[in-house]
């Protein structure tokens, strides 16, 4: 029994023992990886894809896809642009109000798609809803690139505490924000009514409906939710640039959430996953970007690793679960 | 050389945790039938994928014809002669009846990459032919019923020239006429020297088919007889391993008032002009065949489909159902026939199925109350009967029969009042339905309203207190268990479109 709690356990800390393993030998690599401010600036990088990771999780783990998240959040973030350039607004309140309720209302849609149009699977709608989210970006600004937000729009992604000036950069705000939302998540995930079922509509749709919840409504909820994710992620992406810039709308803002979520144990099946290993995999991702880009290689090498690193984290997970069965034959023997 | 086609010796086959088959014997003749039975977990599924080596047994050994053989893989056992139609069909619907008869042997013309189509379709035609289904076999094979799907597995294992067939639960997903047709067939595929390993939990069956009968209990062989040396009062008790003083353990409740009203329920080309009353404290039966328009009629009431006109009335009040939410709401509860697709989310745990339908009312504020929720699933875990080791055990792991009581727990937890049990034991052994129907008479017993739909007429006879017949999405009669004589033929041929009186 004891051995097998071990295993367990073991499997679970799997990933973040290759998180470990991945700091060590970039320590070893560079000595500018390991140092204080450097660690700082993981964790900075590591908040916008740790927001639009947590989307997506909900999203797998209701068996579907997001593939409109990046492209959501910067048409949030322009959408503060065009309210400034073309509006002349100024009010901070109004713009983060405008950036919120155009990812809610882009993740709404997103659910409607699905559920009350019945299009076949979330991934042809939202990989069109990506493409009108691109073009309207680049609409709403006229292709312009919009700087000089106020600063309560930027507070969020510009901040850092205990700063030190000329020394210390300080504990990035974002990403304190993001631990916060986690910790949410995982209570909303684990302990409450809608959390479960968001798992059991993954798990079997038509045996929820049948059971007398709404299937529909979680999965709109579950894509509100997404977008809402994607509007905090456009505060941040306009703080830490300081500008809205249209162009970013078509970023690997979508698959780097995927991978995190992957390499964290969600399925594209449905029905598993946890915020806390889409943590680790977003802080892996972020890691080797750093890393990588510390040792002046070029992005096209970062484009091929992390590609290789999803790889390779959904075959040690299918080999695991496979090893594990045959682990389980041999010890009835 | 041996007198048996195949023969097992001593095979023993471990899973994690548990011997799934222990020292089994088994001996077959050339052209034989031979039934196999056993309670759900008894080892029948096992031995099949022994025999068919999709499992490589730990002890013992398999012979066929004499000659020692150990399968490595199942296309060594398909070399070998045996093939199988499993319960779960493998037929690609997309594709016609030739691709599926010819999907791991197709003919190339002669010195040519070329596929010979012309050879192809002959030969299935000939095939199907022979198997009695004259059919166009160049149609896609999902536009033909389940029975013809059967058929085309048959063809291919005919064609790979199978001394063995092994039927899993061929007829648990035919109407009456394909059953027979299947019977027909397999008959005609003894005459040709094929032997028949003919695994059911339909005793008729295997009395009206088979040749001798092997009875399977916790992984070992209990029996093997010829067919008539058995009744179906041995076949049980071996099965069981203890007598069943009563295979519908039927009480008589006093009916109370009426519970349930339907009232010109019509929807397009499923459903017409259907109306009826269910009372508390009794079992309503719905008989029929398959198709005949019974769980589509309770799908409409209870708000999983929708209906084109009708009204329906609970406890004398009218109500509007659109959603299952609604229909739970009105105090009805639905197990649907098909427990694994509709029933259960086979991922989660026990616990969690158990509350799938009263999640919002397991809360304490904004979370769970975990406290609550264990006791419930302990409860519902003694009550039931059912055997799993924790409450935390993923559904997916228990055996039909206690999956099949997770979904009644399930629905008990609900508060319901009107309980619709459709199939409800299907693929079931027969132990665990004497639990379901002993669960049955405890709701009697508490005042609530029980439906059941049941294809298997002894059951209906057995347990209900009135039965309704439906055919073509119409009830061709009622009858009741205190004014008139419930038999099989009565009800048969009102589901055959007969009047009733």
């Amino acid at each position: 029994m004891k051995t097998k709690k071990m295993k367990e356990i073991l499997g679970k800390v799997a990933p973040l023992l290759a998180l470990v393993l991945l700091f060590i030998i970039l320590s070893l690599a560079t000595e500018k990886f390991f140092t204080l401010n450097n660690m700082m600036n993981i964790l900075r990088q590591t908040a916008v894809n740790g927001l639009i990771s947590a989307a997506m999780l909900v999203v797998l783990i209701t068996a579907g896809i997001d593939l409109s998240v990046g492209a959501n959040a910067i048409l949030c973030a322009c959408m503060m642009g065009m309210l400034k350039t073309s509006f002349g607004i100024t009010n901070s309140l109004v713009l983060i109000l405008v950036c919120i309720i155009t990812g809610v209302f882009i993740g709404f849609l997103n659910g409607i798609l699905l559920t009350k149009m019945h299009l076949p699977h979330p991934f042809v709608s939202t990989l069109g809803m990506k493409n009108v989210l691109c073009g309207l970006a680049l609409f709403v600004v006229s292709t312009k690139t919009i700087s000089d937000f106020p600063a309560a729009v930027t507070f969020l992604g510009s901040s850092n505490l205990f700063k030190v000036s000329g020394g210390f950069s300080g504990i990035p705000l974002c990403f304190i924000v993001l631990i916060l939302i986690y910790i949410v998540y995982h209570f909303f995930l684990n302990k409450t009514a809608l959390g479960r079922m968001i798992y059991c509509v993954g798990g079997n749709p038509e045996a929820a409906r049948l059971s007398g919840i709404n299937s529909d409504n979680i999965l709109i909820f579950v894509y509100s939710l997404s977008g809402f994710m994607c509007s905090i992620a456009a505060l941040v992406i306009v703080g830490r640039s300081a500008v809205a810039n249209p162009s970013a709308a078509i970023s690997p803002y979508d698959t780097d959430a995927i991978a995190a979520c992957i390499i964290g144990g969600a399925s594209f099946m449905g029905g598993k996953g946890t915020i806390w290993g889409t943590l680790i995999g977003a802080l892996m991702i972020s890691t080797i970007r750093n890393g990588l880009t510390l040792l002046n290689t070029s992005s096209s090498v970062q484009y091929i690793v992390i590609g290789l690193v999803i790889i390779a984290a959904v075959f040690i997970d299918v080999t695991r679960t496979r090893m594990e069965a045959k682990a389980k034959r041999l010890a009835a023997k | 050389m041996s007198n048996y086609l195949v023969e097992l010796k001593g095979v023993t086959k471990r899973f994690p945790g548990v011997v799934a088959m222990r020292n089994m014997s088994l001996q077959i003749r050339p052209g034989e039938i031979h039934g196999l039975i056993g309670e759900n977990g008894a080892g029948k599924s096992t031995l099949i994928k022994v025999l068919t080596g999709v499992h490589i047994p730990e002890e013992g050994s398999i012979y066929i014809e004499g000659n020692k053989v150990s399968f490595k893989n199942p296309n060594e056992a398909a070399t070998a002669g045996i093939a199988c139609v499993y319960q779960e069909l493998n037929i690609v619907k997309l594709l016609s009846v030739t691709d599926n008869i010819f999907i791991n042997k197709a003919i190339n013309k002669k010195g040519s990459p070329f596929l010979d189509y012309t050879k192809m379709h002959e030969i299935a035609h000939e095939v199907m032919l022979s198997l009695g289904q004259d059919i166009a076999v160049k149609k896609e094979c999902g536009s033909y019923g389940m029975g013809i799907q059967q058929m085309v597995e048959i063809a291919k294992a005919v064609l790979i020239d199978a001394k063995l067939i092994i039927m899993d639960e061929p007829t648990s997903s035919l109407g009456e006429k394909e059953v027979e047709q299947l019977m027909k067939t397999v008959r005609s595929l003894k005459e040709k020297g094929i032997a028949i390993l003919f695994v059911s939990h339909k005793l008729e069956e295997l009395f009206e088919l088979c040749d001798r009968v092997t009875v399977m209990r916790d992984g070992e062989h209990i029996l093997t007889k010829n067919t008539d040396e058995l009744d179906n009062d041995s076949l049980i008790s071996a099965m069981v391993g203890r007598t069943l003083d009563n295979q519908y353990p039927k009480i008589e409740a006093e009916p109370g008032a009426e519970a349930l009203r339907v009232e010109h329920l019509n929807s397009a080309g499923v459903l017409r002009d259907v109306s009826f009353h269910a009372n508390h404290g009794e079992i309503l039966g719905f008989a029929g065949l398959v198709g005949a328009g019974r769980t589509e009629t309770f799908r409409a009431v209870f708000g999983a489909d929708p209906y084109d006109g009708g009204e329906i009335y609970i406890n004398g009040e009218k109500v509007v159902i659109k959603s299952p939410k609604a229909g739970i709401r009105c105090g009805m509860a639905f197990l649907t026939e098909d427990r694994k697709g509709q029933g259960l989310v086979l991922s989660q745990s026990v616990r969690t199925n158990l509350i799938l339908s009263n999640m919002r009312r397991c809360t304490k504020g904004l979370f769970f109350d975990e406290k609550q929720i264990d006791q419930l699933a302990e409860e519902n875990i003694s009550d039931l009967k059912i055997k799993t080791p924790t409450a935390d055990e993923v559904v997916g792991q228990l055996s039909g029969g206690n999956q099949q009581k997770v979904v009644i727990g399930k629905w008990i937890n609900t508060n319901a009042d009107i309980y619709i049990f459709d199939e409800p034991t299907r693929g079931i052994d027969v132990g665990a339905k004497v639990e379901v129907y002993n669960i049955m008479n405890r709701l009697v017993r508490a005042g609530k309203c029980v439906i059941m739909i049941s294809s298997e007429l002894p059951e209906i006879i057995g347990m209900s207190d009135r039965v309704i017949v439906m055919r073509e999405g119409r009830i061709m009669g009622e009858l009741s268990r205190k004014t008139d004589v419930l038999n099989q033929e009565i009800i048969m041929k009102a589901a055959w479109g007969g009047e009733i009186r």
